[in-house]
């Protein structure tokens, strides 16, 4: 295809800007609370996190790569001229990013994934024709938008409130919390390890059946519940802070615990949201490369490596920082509600992950603060900004779209 | 750069209401030294106590704004903002007492009579004893927050706020039989100063009496 090379050299170009965009802010909120409750040092953070949204986007990012790829625009009507497809999908990554940009300088809380999904959307029904949307997976995708903080704000509230009534509002919360920590440990990792396992890793070559895939998480959560009943086992009391309750240390134990939620979260981010990135990489390299805009394949494994590369390098420019702040102001989630709060984050974006919906992760997130908060685990939650982060989830969209129509006309107008 | 994480969690005023009422304490307990001073007539030592005492209340309420107005309505807390609001505003008449109580006995160098100097300065104690056990009360807030005001910690602020009840209802009695005791020697006493006497034991009184409230409402946060 004429060109070519400059399609994958521009789309690969916006793909990392907006990769290192995602791990330079996004990360922070998956990272930042184990900082905050020094669970973690920051060097470890960005370990974690590097490590975990890498697995994340390479052995589950695919589903959702795939529908920012193709689920979106229905293709079919672009038979004759696959270049737009390319120029929109440019576009997208192109306002997305700038977008993202915009607002971040400015503190608007905005998601990557309604900046994307707007920006296709937008290029799509302008640029090409309102046919040309698949309005059934947009609502569906719409939809979840509402549903996962929703979904994840319950499980954060049931978690938090059996934490409360198993081991805050004991007589002895400290035997109770090294005593019942472990099974939360297992619940984390059996869960995420299920999903992933269950959603399919052929293209990593691996290939389970249903048993094997229970089998095999089971086995993980034991192995990980028995390496943290370990470290847990050793923690002392501390005399000089601990008052008679001990909730100081009962916060070291959930610290532990919160590792694990972190690695959860870190997975979790890295297989939703780096498709925001290579999803539409991944759909400018197959039309460029073939001419054809029905790429039935699925999405190359190099090209989901290369987004989790562009995660890792925002982190460890930019991140770091992100990560440092946030955590230092942060501290009134402490572990015992952090681990809560992310643990049913995790699981919501993994499940939502493995059915292909792109969500948002940090409106996941704060959903499940606020289902904490519903429980009566935190101390202060400002509404106003609960409302600013609605109003923002409206305005997104709508900016998405703009600036990609824009872009799309541009693109139009200059490549070949 | 702003993230929307960070600006969800309001800030906290659980760590700020527990200082306060440090303060709070803090302010009362010098008065101990004060009327020990005044007591013995020396008043360059008083007045050094006393600044001490303005100190604390000046620290106390400029704290007090300052929660104030980091606690908005939107604010959206496990318990009402009104009942935290409400409590800070006792904890800080404390502190106040103490000044009101301090600046009259230095305004006009008051001799409280010997025939009740040891029995007063005891009174004084034991509406100390008060605010620090209200400071111990309320410093159980953080655990509370934590628990979500359920469990075994509730039921230890219990056991607090009852031994709370039982120091202020001692302040009590001892209020009432200083009252006896001016009662029996104010024939030999200025009128005038005996009317300021029943004053400076009121005032006093009612450091135990605002302690005594901080406890009620730390209860009234338990029954929500």
């Amino acid at each position: 295809m004429d060109g070519q090379l400059w399609y994958i050299g521009l789309a690969a170009l916006f793909g990392l800007f907006m990769a290192w965009g995602i791990g330079a802010n996004d990360v922070a909120n998956a990272m930042a609370t184990s900082v905050g409750s020094k669970a973690l040092t920051i060097r470890k953070a960005i370990l974690v996190a590097a490590v975990f949204e890498f697995l994340g986007a390479v052995l589950a990012g695919g589903a959702v790569t795939s529908t920012i790829r193709q689920g979106i625009v229905d293709s079919s009507l672009l038979a004759d001229t696959p270049e737009l497809l390319i120029y929109g999908m440019l576009a997208s990554l192109l306002a997305a990013g700038c977008w993202l940009l915009i607002a971040s300088r400015n503190g608007w809380p905005v998601s990557t994934t309604h900046s994307i999904v707007g920006a296709i959307v937008g290029f799509a029904a302008v640029g090409i024709g309102v046919e040309a949307v698949k309005w059934g997976q947009v609502v569906t995708i719409v939809m979840s938008w509402i549903v996962s903080p929703l979904t994840a704000g319950f499980i954060a509230f049931l978690i938090y409130s059996s934490v409360q009534k198993l081991i805050l509002r004991q007589e002895d919360p400290l035997e109770r919390a090294k005593r019942y920590v472990p099974i939360y440990m297992f619940f984390a990792a059996f869960t995420i390890t299920l999903v992933t396992l269950l959603k399919g890793l052929k293209h990593v070559g691996l290939e389970l059946s249903m048993t094997q895939s229970y089998l095999l998480a089971m086995a993980i959560g034991v192995l990980i519940s028995l390496v943290g009943a370990a470290v847990i086992r050793r923690i002392e009391p501390n005399r000089k802070i601990d008052k008679k309750q001990h909730f100081y240390t009962v916060e070291r134990v959930f610290a532990v615990l919160m590792i694990i939620t972190a690695c959860s979260m870190a997975f979790a981010h890295g297989s939703n949201d780096v498709a925001n990135a290579i999803g539409p990489l991944a759909a400018v390299i197959s039309v460029a490369k073939t001419g054809i805009v029905e790429g039935r394949s699925a999405v190359e494994v190099w090209i989901l490596l290369l987004g989790g590369a562009g995660i890792v390098i925002g982190l460890a420019t930019y991140g770091r920082h992100v990560i440092a702040t946030v955590g230092e102001r942060i501290t009134s989630l402490t572990p015992s509600r952090g681990f809560a709060a992310e643990l049913a984050a995790a699981s919501t974006i993994v499940i939502a992950s493995g059915t292909g919906i792109p969500i948002s992760t940090t409106h996941t997130l704060v959903g499940a603060v606020l289902g904490v908060g519903m429980a009566r685990g935190i101390d202060a939650i400002d509404l106003r900004v609960v409302g600013r982060i609605f109003v923002s989830w409206v305005v997104t969209i709508p900016a998405g779209a703009l600036l990609a129509i824009v872009f799309f006309y541009l693109f139009k107008s200059i490549l070949p | 750069m702003a993230n929307m994480l960070v600006n969800i969690f309001g800030t906290s005023p659980v760590q700020p209401l527990e200082q306060h009422v440090n303060i709070a304490y803090q302010c009362t307990k010098q008065l101990i030294p004060f009327f020990e001073a005044a007591i013995a007539g020396d008043w360059e030592k008083a007045k050094e106590h006393r600044a001490a005492v303005e100190q604390y209340e000046h620290e106390a309420d400029n704290l007090k704004k300052e929660i104030r107005k980091h606690l908005p309505k939107s604010l959206f807390m496990p318990v009402p903002r009104e009942d935290l609001l409400e409590l800070l505003l006792v904890q800080d008449k404390m502190a106040n007492r103490a000044k009101d109580v301090s600046g009259l006995v230095l305004g006009r160098k008051m001799r409280i009579p010997d025939a009740i100097a040891k029995d007063f300065l005891l009174f004084v104690q034991r509406n100390v004893d008060a605010a620090k056990q209200a400071r111990k009360s309320v410093r159980e807030l953080d655990e509370l927050f934590t628990t979500g005001f359920r469990g075994a910690e509730a039921e230890l602020v219990e056991e607090l706020v009852e031994e709370l009840d039982r120091i202020e209802t001692e302040t009590d009695q001892l209020q009432a039989d200083l009252r006896a005791a001016i009662f029996r020697i104010e024939s030999h006493l200025d009128p005038v100063t005996v009317i300021f006497l029943y004053r400076v034991i009121e005032l006093t009184g009612e450091i135990a009496d605002m302690a005594e409230r901080v406890g009620r409402r730390l209860e009234l946060l338990l029954s929500h």
